[in-house]
């Protein structure tokens, strides 16, 4: 089932006098499930693709349908309550909250879904620490773990609400090999048990090796791998 | 979400310690100043009260219009009629009569010839043991050699005036007036006392004689230039002096009889009334410079607060919070640490202006002479307003500063976050 349908959609940028096309007529198609790279060099187009996705930003020209919903129809409000309920982000640098704790930070995103009562919240931390192995850590500050430990924590902030697309951006990209594994197999597990679909931007062939679906992309082109 | 937004701001100290404190020690300047002032304005009020014009003044309203000159001539009659009257009508407030008068004094020498001269300013107060007129002027303290009057035909000479004219206590002194049917007056007294009374222009010619020893040199039986009300604390109440007022000139006052009593009020006579504009133009404007200075220092407190907390806006933009929904939160911040800020600030302005209202700064112990009429304890007046005067200024400061650094989370372009949150 097709999750995510792209079709000829540009992103271009104005700096001055000249316009840059980010994206340059890319179509592509995600399908539930998928555990799925963007890859490329720096300049490529791999994060903008990413944040239009992400309903971050949006299309110059083109479609970009995400989950039934047109990003470039969506209000702020809703693109932020598509973020909330259906899209989970990791990022480079884990970007933790440094004055909460580790339970604290994966709870976050679920007090924005107001429906969401405390014992069903403490339920669903609970099995996302478990996910990741930090059970015994949730009442540990960010500033007391390991970078992949730290890693695994926004994984679980990433997952904890079982968005149905995760969107990861260089997640290994400060970790060590031995954590970088430890992580990309965390995120296959999840994958496979929650049928989420993962779309990383990355040149990290420790990711890489693990993707099933690879999309290369150069100068804001797919010029490789499986486009469509 | 609250919970979680109040833990945030309680564990980063950067975000509430240094603001609360900032915002308590500008409310704490605020409410200290306004007790202050109104302290310093009552040290007015009561130099003023006590010397010229009491909380409230009758005389007649045709010695009102040349007050000034003190006219004698316009005095009140039918005293003792007059003070019964009040005592009756007014009790909660203390009737005293006092003449206002000049002369000229006159030293003689052993022959009895003029041997020195000086214009004199008196003032004919009750002098009797017990009169509060005693307080009132603080006699007693600001005496610099001999003793107060105890015998008819004594007076009191400003200490300054004494030397110039080169007398002591016990010396002879001849008034040389006029009564107040305009006939000459010629009276000796004995100098019983010197007084400093703080104020230069009545250090340099100022006596002070027994009012029934005036009444007798001045042709003034029964009769006074005017009668003081002090309300019975001391204290001037502008509201109930103007509601008092208001009350005796209804019912006394005859616009046809020049000779007809007038009540006014100690603003009324004094032109004090400028004064309280003033006072209260000052703390607008020391508010309105603490709200200006206070966001200025909140402002780029939030500004690096902000710049430091970026990633934390840009994670929760990323999960799903709105822009709008975390601005708000910035302001509900802001409110929450302006509140505790004001009142942080606030007690501790109260304690300390609490405690100079109580036990008082006496600051005449800096002057080379400190004796003095003028009251040198400074005190502060902790009013009604006190409570609450610093936290507009305080909650508003942290307002404007929160919302002005929190403008950059609506200019920021989300599309920026991945590439801002890996920088």
């Amino acid at each position: 089932m097709t999750i995510i349908r792209i079709e000829n959609l540009t992103r271009s940028y104005q700096m001055g006098s000249t316009t840059l096309n980010a994206l340059d007529n890319v179509s592509l198609t995600f399908a539930t499930g998928e555990f799925s790279g963007l890859i490329g060099p720096s300049g490529s187009g791999k994060t903008t693709l990413l944040n239009i996705i992400g309903s971050l930003d949006l299309p110059t020209s083109g479609s970009a349908e995400v989950l039934g919903k047109k990003i470039e129809t969506l209000t702020p409000r809703q693109a932020a309550a598509l973020r909330n309920y259906e899209i989970g982000f990791i990022f480079q640098t884990f970007n933790l909250l440094p004055v909460y704790t580790i339970y604290e930070n994966i709870e976050f995103p679920l007090l924005l879904q107001k429906q969401l009562k405390p014992p069903q919240r403490r339920a669903m931390v609970k099995q996302a620490l478990e996910w990741v192995g930090l059970a015994d850590r949730a009442a540990s500050l960010p500033k007391q773990l390991s970078g992949g430990q730290c890693q695994r924590v926004a994984i679980a902030r990433a997952i904890v609400k079982k968005p149905r697309l995760v969107l990861a951006d260089e997640p290994t990209a400060n970790l060590d090999a031995q954590n970088s594994a430890n992580i990309m197999e965390i995120m296959l597990r999840l994958n496979q048990e929650l049928n989420t679909t993962f779309i990383f931007s990355t040149h990290d062939e420790k990711v890489i090796r693990h993707l099933r679906r690879k999309i290369k992309l150069a100068d804001g082109r797919v010029v490789g791998g499986e486009s469509i | 979400m609250i919970k979680f937004l109040l833990q945030g701001l309680w564990r980063d100290r950067s975000r509430s310690f240094f603001p609360v404190l900032t915002v308590a020690f500008g409310v704490f300047l605020i409410v200290f100043l306004e007790a202050f002032f109104n302290g310093a304005l009552d040290n007015m009020y009561d130099t003023m009260a006590h010397h010229n014009t009491g909380h409230v003044k009758i005389m007649t309203q045709a010695y009102a219009a040349e007050a000034e000159q003190s006219p004698n001539d316009l005095a009140l009659l039918g005293l003792a009629e007059w003070l019964e009257i009040l005592r009756a009508q007014y009790p909660d407030l203390v009737w005293v009569p006092r003449i206002n008068f000049g002369g000229l004094l006159d030293i003689p020498d052993q022959y009895g010839e003029t041997r020195l001269q000086g214009p004199a300013a008196g003032l004919a107060v009750d002098l009797r043991a017990g009169s509060p007129e005693l307080g009132f002027l603080n006699l007693e303290k600001s005496l610099v050699r001999g003793r107060l009057p105890q015998n008819p035909g004594e007076i009191l000479l400003a200490e300054d005036f004494a030397q110039k004219l080169q007398v002591t206590p016990g010396a002879t002194v001849t008034l040389l007036g006029s009564t107040m049917h305009g006939s000459m007056a010629v009276n000796n007294f004995t100098l019983s006392g010197t007084l400093r009374f703080g104020v230069a222009a009545m250090d340099r010619g100022a006596l002070i004689v027994d009012l029934r020893d005036a009444q007798d040199a001045l042709d003034m039986q029964d009769a006074s230039g005017v009668i003081l009300g002090f309300f019975a604390d001391d204290a001037y109440d502008a509201a109930q002096a103007e509601k008092l007022t208001a009350a005796f000139n209804a019912r006394f006052r005859q616009a046809a009889d020049e000779f007809s009593p007038v009540m006014r009020t100690l603003v009324e006579d004094s032109g004090m009334a400028s004064y309280f504009e003033m006072a209260s133009v000052t703390m607008f404007l020391l508010a309105l410079v603490f709200v200006a200075v206070m966001a200025l220092v909140l402002w780029n407190a939030g500004l690096i607060g902000g710049l430091r907390r970026y990633g934390e806006m840009g994670v929760r933009l990323a999960i799903g919070e709105s822009k709008r929904h975390i601005y708000f939160s910035l302001l509900g911040e802001a409110a929450l640490i302006g509140i505790g800020g004001s009142l942080i600030g606030t007690c501790f302005g109260l304690l300390l202006a609490y405690w100079l209202q109580y036990h008082g700064l006496d600051y005449g112990a800096v002057f080379k002479n400190s004796t003095l009429m003028v009251e040198n304890v400074l005190r502060a007046r902790v009013t009604p307003s006190c409570y609450v005067v610093g936290f507009f200024p305080g909650v508003l400061a942290t307002f404007i500063g929160n919302a002005l650094a929190g403008l950059g989370i609506f200019r920021r372009q989300t599309a920026q976050l991945f590439k801002e949150l890996e920088a």
